[in-house]
């Protein structure tokens, strides 16, 4: 097992009782960062974080330098809309950020605003979080009466004002052209791309940049000690370190932050220092490897590293760093109904696969585990979901204005590929199954591991 | 009692004052419409709708969406718990289900004496600290039945009055941004560079030649 000993670069501050206070904040290297930041120019800030290769956060992993430049050049004012409304279930990580560290949240909103050209920044949190609006709502006044925020920061050229704007319950609002919908003071629907990539018509129809709160939370370490500094750490294309939440089954249930890109699911569910293994005489039978949004993986898949690309090769994703564990007590089918009436309450309702198809596999569900299911049951299960995402694919394919649609045959593709024996249980006997599945995760048991993969892609060769 | 008093409307005013465009406050004044009076009235909708310049039908297609937005009456205290996959796989139904018995009624209603609501709610991001729950938006981690009866007689009894406060109250720290020390709001209509993006490429352009 691997325990590295990589440095805490978002989470230093989470054991502190006084940690979200300028006073505590600006003893342990506070807005450090940003002074560093405005020492260059910003088109040398952007460069710095480009070199540190930082992957968003929010669950795309879309590098972060990458995205600041898609700004066309010349149109101003250009908007950062913070993504604070954290509720992919599973995911818990920006709350704390947002409830202990507000002031490195804010100094990476500045040093973003001060690279990209940004003139005003919004930050949204969700509206469920009470304390985390009451904690960057103080952060806020006191960096604004310490010159840290507003008008001429830090006796310089740049200024700007960060705006705390909360949301009201909707997860959807949590994609980012439905965030900015809801700021605009609308529905949370989201908006087709294109045209409406936010980087090109955004807030106001201005180009705007989303990121979530993690990954600003990075950028004042990574001003202050360096992009190479940020890059050492990790494996391939994850560089750094990053959050995880390991909930469900373990011993030690909790939010721990680790070198990214090298860690390994086995690491994280049974280091003693992280989940500390599965809670007593139990054994592992699956896991969510990153959010309701994700395929399921599986003991044989326990040695894979937290690496994007990786993890993409077994067909799912780490997506917003949400491992949810099951032990062999879990009944998959009530847990694949629960997965799938989270995307059915949520659903916004402007695409009708979406719509309509996370209501039937609903109810489906809901036959079956009240004894009612009838054979051809599992089938339509899947044969829904194939309409909603075709082919049953990893990247999986989108037949609706954003990715909530397909994100709710995840669960029901590998419930029912990997535990079709359950299914059947509730249906009184065996099911046909027409269906064809691509994505690797689902092509049922055992699924293959990223060992299985390479050898098939070398014998292609 | 419905259209905001003098004193909200001077923080309605000021929420206002912080958008480019006005519409874009209408979540936050429905908060502070739902603090004022605990539920989202019509009247309340109408002023909104006057403040930001759209219309009633907007504010209420708008309010209407948003799951946190009550437009008739709940209990003073607003218990929701979380029955989402975490929680599920550790208790959470369970915990709905005694929560429906200790409070004698089902998850969507609210005593006869107006006291509690309780809901079963999606994910509340407090995964590890299954299973859990909020009153009035406020966390109670990993918590047990004989918990949730304290809890419940200790609201009752207002024992926890400093800590909760009645339904609609969100934060209770407002950000102010003091006038000496504003930016200002970013028009989207006026096409200008940010001063410091000017003056850099101009340094870059000298240093260049
Ligand atoms: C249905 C849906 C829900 C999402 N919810 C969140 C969320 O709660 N928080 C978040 O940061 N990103 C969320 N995202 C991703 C955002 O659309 C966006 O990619 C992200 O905020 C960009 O920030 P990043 O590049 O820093 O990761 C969601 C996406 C979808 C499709
Ligand atoms: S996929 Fe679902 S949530 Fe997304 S826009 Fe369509 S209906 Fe709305």
């Amino acid at each position: 097992m691997t325990v590295t000993d990589a440095p805490k670069i978002v989470t230093s501050r989470w054991d502190l009782d006084d940690g979200h206070t300028i006073e505590r904040y600006l003893e342990t290297g506070g807005y450090e960062g940003l002074r560093a930041a405005l020492a260059k120019a910003p088109a040398d800030v952007t460069e710095e974080v480009k070199s540190a290769s930082l992957l968003g956060r929010g669950g795309a992993g879309f590098p972060a330098g990458v995205k600041w430049g898609f700004c066309p050049p010349g149109v101003f004012p250009r908007y950062l809309v913070v993504n604070g409304d954290e509720s992919e279930p599973g995911t818990y990580k920006d709350r704390i950020l947002m409830e202990r560290d507000p002031h490195q949240l804010i100094e990476g909103i500045l040093i973003a605003c001060y690279a990209v050209g940004c003139s005003q920044a919004f930050l949204y949190v969700r509206g469920e979080m009470a304390l985390a609006q009451e904690r960057i709502a103080q952060a806020l006044n006191d960096a604004y009466a310490a010159g840290y925020v507003g008008k001429n920061i830090c006796g310089t050229d740049f200024s700007l004002d960060i705006v705390l704007h909360w949301g009201a319950g909707a997860y959807i609002v949590g994609e980012e052209t439905a965030l900015i919908e809801s700021l605009e003071g609308n529905r949370g629907m989201p908006r087709l791309k294109p045209p409406f990539f936010p980087a090109a018509k955004g807030l106001y129809m201005q180009p705007t940049i989303v990121n979530n709160v993690e990954t600003l939370s990075n950028l004042p370490w990574i001003l202050t000690n360096g992009g190479a500094a940020f890059a050492a750490l990790g494996a391939e294309n994850s560089k750094g370190t990053r959050i995880f939440a390991v909930s469900g089954h373990v011993k030690n249930p909790g939010v721990y932050e680790v070198e990214f890109g090298v860690t390994t699911f086995r690491d994280l569910i049974y280091a003693p220092v992280y989940g500390g293994g599965i809670r007593g005489g139990h054994e592992l039978k699956a896991f969510i490897p990153g959010g309701a949004s994700a395929p399921w993986l599986y003991p044989e898949h326990l040695d894979t590293p937290l690496e994007a690309a990786t993890v993409g090769k077994l067909g799912t994703m780490l997506g917003s760093g949400a491992v949810v564990v099951f032990d062999e007590t879990t009944d998959m089918v009530k847990a694949a109904l629960r997965l799938v009436r989270f995307f059915a309450r949520e659903s916004c309702g402007k695409c009708t696969p979406c719509r309509e198809g996370t209501s039937w596999l609903e109810m489906i569900l809901e036959r079956i585990l009240d004894g009612h299911g009838r054979p051809e049951d599992l089938n339509l299960l899947m044969d829904v979901a194939d309409n909603i995402s075709v082919g049953l694919a990893w990247p999986p394919t989108q037949t609706t204005i954003c990715p909530l649609g397909q994100s709710a045959t995840s669960p029901i593709a590998s419930a029912v590929m990997r535990f079709r024996d359950e299914f059947e249980a509730y249906l009184g006997g065996p099911a046909e199954m027409t269906v064809e599945v691509k994505g690797a995760a689902f092509v049922g048991k055992p699924t293959p591991t990223v060992q299985d993969l390479s050898l098939e892609t070398t014998a292609d060769v | 009692m419905a259209r905001f008093t003098d004193a909200n409307l001077a923080t309605a005013l000021e929420i206002v004052s912080r958008y480019p465009i006005a519409k874009s406050a209408t979540i936050p004044l429905l908060h502070l419409a739902q603090e004022q009076d605990g539920y989202v009235t019509d009247d309340a909708m109408e002023h909104i709708a006057e403040l930001v310049g759209t219309t009633p039908a907007q504010v209420l297609g708008t309010c209407s969406f948003y799951e946190m937005f009550k437009r008739e009456p709940v209990g003073r205290y607003a218990i929701n718990i979380c029955t989402n996959i975490a929680c599920q796989i550790m208790g959470g139904e369970e915990l709905l289900h005694h929560a429906e018995e200790k409070l004698g009624i089902r998850s969507g209603s609210t005593t006869p004496d107006g006291l509690f609501t309780v809901e079963d709610v999606e994910c509340i991001a407090a995964c590890t600290e299954a299973p859990c729950l909020q009153v009035n938006y406020r966390y109670r981690h990993r918590i047990t039945h004989e918990e949730f009866d304290q809890l419940v007689d200790d609201l009752a009894a207002g024992r926890l009055d400093d800590e909760v406060p009645p339904h609609g109250t969100l934060a209770r720290v407002r950000q102010h941004i003091p006038a000496d020390r504003a930016a200002g709001v970013a028009d989207p209509t006026v096409n200008v560079e940010p001063v410091w993006l000017a003056i850099a490429a101009a340094e870059e352009g000298g240093d260049g030649k």
